[in-house]
């Protein structure tokens, strides 16, 4: 039997999106992840705004 | 005056005790009855369980800390409620017993005027025969102390792979009917991690298991979030975090025995497997405490007062009705018993009027579905609900003023897959609201704005940001009440 080269098709990790290099690049940007930062606060401060009745 | 007595000082009976410390301690009665004698932040038992943190970074003591309050501290454990007194008085009262060293196994009896069960989860580790730490073959992090042995043994598994050993790890539900899925996902990840940092991963395969119909269900039928152009499934955002680090899954799963390295499970289509293992975390399934409750003449009324899972019955609809007739109306509202106004349940401690994700069977008839998830901020939100309607009807309101219900309200997890300050990344999941309302959100049940997921450092800044905020706030330092609960 020669070498292997071909991949076991259809695994599970076959169908979930994979995140680009870009993608990647931007979970740890700063300056990114510090918007993102404050998007998330202000998201979260709506969120236990409406939470309270 | 009047008493009001808590039972249980964990997320939402903690919560109770510090607002009504706040806005009633001077004028009246605030009881507090809890066996543990440290408060525990338990979301960072996670970072525990990998030997990030140690216990003392996620407890301190309650004795001290209400000490200096108007609370009342006991450190004993709620047996029993008398709802009606008893044949010499009518004054309501609970049996406690003592659990510290000084008077352990001591019992009292304490009226109240008002009661509040926020007495949490019994971690059911018994319902499936060798679960977890103490009588089992699989670790816990759902206490402190759990996770702190759960990180000794990751320890050695992670020395094991030193030695060039290959080493099978599982993490996810041990049961076919537990919640908390979003525990277990946050520690697989900070496992991934920690063998990561240790230049081990490469010498371990990483498995999920879990009782999801499908990954990124939590418990609440899954979520949708805009992503990239579209609504997804949380499911898709699930798998390729998954995908992303190497983790293979198993899901639609009932773990029905482990014995020593070995997992024995059932999956939906009625087929049985076994798992072998070295190191495993598996969250146990949920019950009440198991609080007995007895009307006047010492009758026990306590299914009267409890659904048969130990959770104590409130506002909601318990009807049963087929799924598709689910409503989010069922939910409860302001937490107060049917037959006594003067008792209400926050937490874990209620009972839920069912599921939120679908109920399902394997083809041999075992439940196979998670149950509705109980996490931290809509116990902290119910609890504070629950404190200004007791503190406006100790001032006359006739009636709960305030209401909290989980299909009126958000939740928030914040998993965090790393834990360097600039190259870490967390997942951070928001759904509005936590149980789905079609009537208001005919498409996904949800607000699409308010849930929603993504990966960054921002996530996790919020994590460590959420970790120190919710300890200052619950140690009562300066300010605490301007922290969102
Ligand atoms: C590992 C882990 C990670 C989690 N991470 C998150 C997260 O990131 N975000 C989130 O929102 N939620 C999270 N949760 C869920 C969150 O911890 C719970 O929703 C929350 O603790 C529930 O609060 P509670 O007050 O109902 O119960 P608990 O916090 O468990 O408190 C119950 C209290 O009752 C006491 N008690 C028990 N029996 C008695 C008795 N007989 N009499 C009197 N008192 C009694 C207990 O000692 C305890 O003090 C996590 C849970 C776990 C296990």
């Amino acid at each position: 039997m020669g070498n292997i080269t071909n991949r076991e098709p259809y695994q599970q990790a076959y169908y979930p999106p994979a995140p680009t290099g870009f993608t990647r690049f931007m979970r740890t940007c700063l300056l990114w992840q510090l918007y993102r930062f404050v998007v998330i606060n202000l998201k979260m401060l709506k969120l236990i705004t409406k939470s309270h009745h | 005056m009047s008493r009001v007595v808590i039972l249980g000082a964990g997320i939402s009976g903690h919560t109770v005790a510090r607002y009504l410390n706040k806005w009633i301690g001077r004028q009246h009665e605030i009881v507090v009855v809890s066996p543990n004698a440290k408060w525990n932040w338990i979301p960072s038992n996670i970072w525990v369980g990998v030997g990030q943190m140690a216990e003392k970074d996620v407890t301190f003591d309650l004795a001290e800390l209400y000490g200096k309050t108007h609370v009342d501290f006991r450190q004993a454990k709620a047996v029993s409620i008398h709802p009606e007194g008893n044949t010499g008085s009518a004054q309501p009262f609970v049996t406690v017993e003592y659990t510290n060293p000084a008077k352990a196994g001591v019992q009292e009896n304490i009226s109240y005027d008002f009661l509040v069960n926020a007495t949490g989860p019994k971690l059911n580790f018994g319902a499936t025969e060798g679960l977890g730490p103490e009588h089992g073959h699989t670790v816990s992090v759902c206490t402190a102390s759990h996770a702190q042995e759960a990180n000794h043994k990751l320890q050695a598994s992670i020395d094991a792979m030193r030695r060039g050993e290959l080493q099978t790890i599982v993490i996810g539900t041990g049961h076919g009917m537990c919640t908390c899925q979003g525990a277990a996902f946050e520690y697989i990840y900070n496992v991934d991690h920690t063998l990561r940092e240790a230049g081990v991963r490469d010498k371990a395969r990483l498995i999920w298991i879990s009782n999801e119909y499908e990954l990124g269900d939590f418990g609440m039928g899954g979520v949708h979030i805009k992503r990239g152009g579209y609504i997804t499934n949380g499911k898709t955002f699930a798998e390729s975090l998954m995908v992303e680090r190497g983790i293979e899954w198993i899901t639609r799963a009932h773990v029905k025995k482990v014995e020593a390295g070995k997992i024995h499970y059932e999956t939906m289509d009625g087929t049985f497997h076994e798992l072998a293992f070295d190191f495993s975390m598996l969250i146990p399934p949920f019950a009440g405490v198991g609080l007995k409750a007895f009307n006047k003449t010492g009758e026990d009324i306590t299914s009267q007062m409890f659904a048969p899972n130990g959770f104590m019955k409130v506002d909601a609809d318990y009807t049963q009705r087929p799924y598709l007739e689910w409503s989010a109306r069922d939910w409860p509202k302001t937490y107060q018993t049917p037959s006594f106004r003067n008792i209400f349940a926050v937490g874990i401690a209620f009972a839920p009027p069912h599921l939120i994700s679908k109920p399902m069977q394997s083809a041999n008839g075992t439940p196979i579905n998670p149950t509705a998830p109980r996490t931290g901020m809509p116990s902290a939100a119910m609890a504070k609900a629950v404190a200004m309607s007791i503190r406006d009807m100790l001032n006359g309101a006739d009636k709960p003023t305030h209401t909290a219900s989980m299909a009126e309200m958000g939740a928030a997890c914040v998993a965090s897959t790393g834990s360097h300050i600039f190259k870490g990344t967390a997942a951070t999941m928001t759904v509005f609201p936590v149980v789905p309302d079609y009537e208001k959100y005919p498409e996904f049940g949800r607000d699409i704005d308010l849930t929603f997921g993504e990966i960054g450092l921002a996530g996790h800044w919020m994590k460590y940001l959420l970790h120190h905020a919710f300890i200052y706030q619950a140690k009562l330092r300066p300010g605490w009440s301007l922290i969102p609960d």
